[in-house]
């Protein structure tokens, strides 16, 4: 196999004024992999709006910084480990969660939340060949997530997880954290001539050799020496000696060492740091002898960091990494020259300008709407309602992107740390106590049924869903993760869809104000079967100072249940189209972000003079299930005129299942303060129902009941669900 | 003033927060113990949970062999309460200090949720601030908790009522006879598999569960002071 192709090869050769040897070719490979190097998207998300007065460090660090005021600050990231996950679930989904979380501490802050987004194959289907498949890897993914995120004691307090046909074989495992810390205690990064690099953690060894490239690339499942191996707690001892460095003022400059290896983060740092770094390979620890100068410089064997420090502060460092029994070894120092110049021995073995291996050749890739929206078109026919209403509901309320995720965020520790306010299920978005009366919210939303129908109005669907989440947990959005999955770039129409997400990402930032802090892409996402659907998974996060909002009553029978937002007829996408009637196509869902900021503030307004009792955004599944889940999750019933909900839906399964966005359901008793002000504010809304006590969810059309079901049975069937389609014991 | 000593063994994880706790809602004198040998001066000691060297062998063995468990032994000889939780309640049985054994889940898995256990022992120095048979709301996180252990030890425990909490209504782990909590013959050692560090700040306990866990804490700081 050639290591790089000839036009890198020759942009190397003409850079160096020489031919590479193998050494450097293989630290370039790496580096210049679409992985680490972001050459097919660099110029496009460079584009995306990434400041605001809060923003200590945007988009380019291991972790964005966000001040939070009193002198501390939070900082957020996510990543993916998709390939090496689709390959062995369990190792995979495990290393993803320990690579976040060093980005995290490589930053100066401890993490305190991690949230995983999840994206796999069908698993209700017992006609489709990849079921079985499908399960397997959702169990593992889950294991190895849950392992790793309870041994390490970070706790996994929320996420989302999504099942599509175009995922079958195959998973996406994204992994966000959140970390805190001082403000003063942030790594300045500033390094000086004769300073001395640090590798310590893990060994290095024959795992993960060429990882970086593996995940550039479409899947071949029996690469099986690109997987890394995990292990928690030396992650574990790792975060504490480095957080005990941190705050005893050791550590002059750090990084984690993730995909790439050392050939990628040496570079990057020596780069950003505009530094040269001299390093010696017979010093690095390594797992066995058998390993090459190439394997050494691209393994990428898990928990190992890299700091910098002065000879000054030397000692009192390894102290603490004894204390701690951390492995570690002085590898190189740095000097004046820029360049990374490797040695053994002493005898130099590859010498590049550190710029020069951080910076790939950038691509202007070619791009074509594709082909399939045509066709998709051409063969759809809207389907036939189905006659029984009552059926349908308890159907689809059991869908597995539907239903409760409980088999799965009961497998994860989310309440050690004490900071989890709200329970996973529990809530539209996580919320973290940062200090009395200050709390951090935290949503991961996708929809890659939306985004394949329109990438464009799907992602702005994504990010105006996320946005509500956060609204609904009374929180100001402050700042927005964005990790964009799709399949091989070279393919012209997948470009497209890839522009088209980042078109939406930046109209919607810009017109919101809220700004890009970090984020991943993650192309190449394809098997033998095909790519998987436009899969950008946003996170938002956002700030809640008003405790109050927690202390409200739940609701009682009686209080008013409202619709805010204008429900279209937008069923295409949509669970009811996909999972009841396995219709691909149809109009989906679009945001006029001027009615979703519109309304966006004026729930908040309600939300802060503490009007609302309860409230939910209206998403997966439309109206009727995310009146369910206020129901289930309020324990309480209802009785709902159905002719109320404002619509231009000709059909009561349109009207109830339609995913249009910026709607809300809420449910007060100050039913005419909320009528006012939504009046006032010239906002849709309507009085559709009250709450009842006998715990039944009954839905009225022209005075007739067409929905009359136990709130018990509903409960049931969202709760079990999955443990029901994976055979497997509830607790 | 009462004085608690919080173990940290390599990979404990929930030391920060009982330490916070303690601190904060309790203001109470609380320190860390890493590698002291001589405890003599603290008043109580917590052993928290987490996966103390990565629960390699089996969860809690390697602390339990440890010389900083050989000194909690010595001073918990002398009386002085010692409150194992989770990893600690795993470590104090592999210790030989509390009876039975911890065991994987019966459903194989890790679970994490919020009980109602049921206080069946309010002569504890961990209990005493309850009343017989109340129901208190409190998390559990574990992968193995599942308390077991033979017929005749089993009646013994009974007998002697050793039996300090129950889960109530629900097994969420297959436990016998429901067993959430255990202490020694002479009461001073308790291991309880809920995490009562995680139910003490209010703003963390869901809607539908009860404020009362704070209680085990208080319990112990009571205890320490009459």
């Amino acid at each position: 196999m050639e290591i790089l192709n000839s036009s890198e090869y020759n942009y190397l050769k003409n850079h160096l004024n020489r031919l590479p040897n193998e050494l450097e070719q293989h630290i370039i490979g790496a580096e210049w992999s679409e992985h680490c190097s972001y050459k097919s998207s660099k110029i496009h998300i460079k584009t995306l709006p990434t400041s605001s007065n809060i923003i200590v460090k945007g988009p380019g660090y291991d972790a964005g910084v966000i001040d939070v005021g009193n002198g501390h600050v939070i900082t957020v990231h996510i990543e993916s480990h998709n390939h090496p996950s689709a390959v062995e679930p369990h190792g995979g989904a495990a290393t993803g969660v320990g690579g976040v979380l060093r980005d995290i501490l490589s930053m100066g802050t401890r993490p305190i939340a991690v949230l995983n987004a999840l994206r796999f194959g069908e698993i209700h289907n017992e006609k489709n060949a990849s079921n079985l498949k499908n399960q397997w890897l959702l169990k593992n993914v889950v294991q190895g997530i849950a392992d790793y995120g309870n041994c390490v004691g970070i706790p996994t307090v929320g996420g989302e997880v999504e099942f599509d046909k175009s995922f079958d074989n195959y998973c996406l495992v994204d992994v966000a954290s959140i970390g805190y810390g001082k403000l003063n205690h942030l790594i300045k990064n500033k390094i000086k001539k004769n300073d001395l690099i640090i590798l310590a953690g893990n060994f290095t060894g024959k795992d993960g050799i060429h990882g970086a490239s593996f995940a550039s690339s479409d899947l071949e499942e029996d690469n099986r020496s690109a997987i890394q191996i995990p292990d928690p707690f030396l992650e574990k001892i790792l975060i504490e000696a480095t957080i005990e460095a941190i705050e005893k003022k050791c550590i002059k400059s750090m990084k984690d060492l993730g995909g790439g290896g050392l050939a990628c983060c040496l570079s990057e740092t020596a780069s950003n740091l505009e530094k040269g770094f001299e390093i010696e390979l017979s010093n690095i620890p390594l797992k066995h002898g058998d390993i090459t100068n190439s394997e050494i410089m691209i393994s990428e064997s898990q928990e190992r960091m890299l700091y910098i420090t002065s000879n000054k502060r030397l000692k009192k460092l390894f102290k603490i990494f004894d204390k701690h029994n951390i492995k570690y070894a002085v590898i190189g120092k740095v000097n004046n020259n820029k360049n990374i110049s490797i040695k053994k021995n002493g005898i130099l073995l590859a010498k590049m300008p550190a710029k020069l291996i951080a910076n790939a050749p950038l691509l202007n890739r070619p791009s074509r709407k594709p082909l399939y929206f045509e066709e998709i078109e051409k063969s759809f026919k809207e389907p036939v309602a189905p006659e029984d209403l009552q059926n349908l509901v308890m159907h689809m309320i059991s869908a597995p992107n539907i239903c409760s995720k409980r088999w799965i965020y009961q497998q994860y520790d989310h309440e050690v740390g004490i900071r989890t306010v709200s329970k996973p299920g529990f809530s539209d978005a996580s919320i973290l106590k940062l200090e009395e009366g200050k709390y951090i919210a935290f949503t991961l939303d996708g929809n890659s049924k939306h985004c394949y129908l329109d990438p464009y109005e799907g992602t702005l669907g994504v990010l105006a869903e996320s946005v509500s989440n956060i609204i609904c947990e009374g929180g100001e959005p402050i700042g927005i993760v964005d990790h964009l999955q799709f399949g091989n770039p070279e393919n012209e129409q997948i470009f497209w869809t890839f522009l088209e997400c980042i078109k939406a990402i930046k109209y919607f930032c810009e017109f919101m104000k809220i700004p890009i802090v970090g984020g991943k892409v993650s192309l190449y996402n394809e098997t033998k079967y095909g790519p998987i659907k436009p899969s950008p998974v946003i996170g938002t996060l956002g700030l809640i100072k008003n405790t109050k909002i927690n202390r409200i009553e739940p609701p009682r029978s009686n209080e008013s249940i409202f619709i805010i937002g204008m429900t279209f007829d937008e069923v295409g996408g949509s669970e009811y189209y996909e999972y009841f009637h396995k219709v691909v196509g149809g109009k989906v869902p679009k945001v006029n972000l001027a009615s979703h900021s519109k309304i966006c503030k004026s729930v908040r307004r309600m939300l802060n003079s503490t009007w609302i009792s309860a409230i939910h955004d209206c998403s997966k599944g439309g109206f009727i299930i995310s009146m369910l889940e206020v129901s289930i999750k309020n324990d309480l019933g209802f009785l709902i005129d159905v002719n109320k909900i404002p619509t231009t839906c000709k059909r009561i399964d349109n009207t109830l299942f339609s995913e249009s966005h910026s709607r809300f359901i809420i449910i007060t008793k100050h039913s005419s303060k909320v009528e006012e002000n939504l009046i006032k504010e010239n906002i849709t809304f309507a009085k559709i129902g009250v709450v009842t006590e006998n715990k039944k969810c009954i839905l009225k059309e022209n005075n007739k009941i067409i929905c009359d079901l136990n709130l018990s049975q509903i409960d049931k069937k969202y709760n079990e669900s999955i443990s029901s389609i994976l055979k497997t014991k509830q607790d | 003033m009462v004085k608690v000593g919080i173990t940290v063994f390599p990979g404990s994880n929930c030391d920060r927060d009982v330490y916070h706790i303690f601190k904060t809602k309790l203001k109470t004198n609380v320190s860390y113990i890493k590698e002291e040998k001589d405890l003599k001066h603290f008043d109580a000691i917590i052993i928290p949970g987490g996966f103390t060297y990565g629960d390699r062998l089996r969860a809690g063995v390697i602390a339990a062999h440890s010389s900083l468990m050989d000194n909690v032994k010595n001073i918990a000889d002398d009386g002085i309460p010692v409150l194992g939780i989770c990893n600690g309640f795993q470590i104090l049985v592999e210790s030989g200090l509390l009876p039975g054994a911890l065991i994987p889940n019966n459903s194989l898995k890790f679970v994490c949720k919020w009980t109602n256990i049921k206080v069946t022992n309010t002569k504890t120095p961990f209990t005493n601030q309850f009343t017989q048979d109340q129901i208190i709301s409190i998390p559990i996180a574990h992968g193995e908790g599942r308390y077991m252990l033979d017929n005749i030890s089993y009646s013994n425990i009974k007998n002697n009522n050793q039996v300090t909490l129950k889960y109530n209504n629900e097994n969420p782990n297959g436990s016998i006879d429901n067993i959430a909590a255990v202490c020694n013959s002479k009461g001073n050692i308790m291991g309880m598999m809920p995490h009562p560090e995680r139910a003490s700040d209010n703003e963390l306990i869901p809607k539908g569960f009860s404020k009362n866990a704070i209680g085990i804490f208080e319990s112990l700081i009571s205890y320490i002071n009459s």
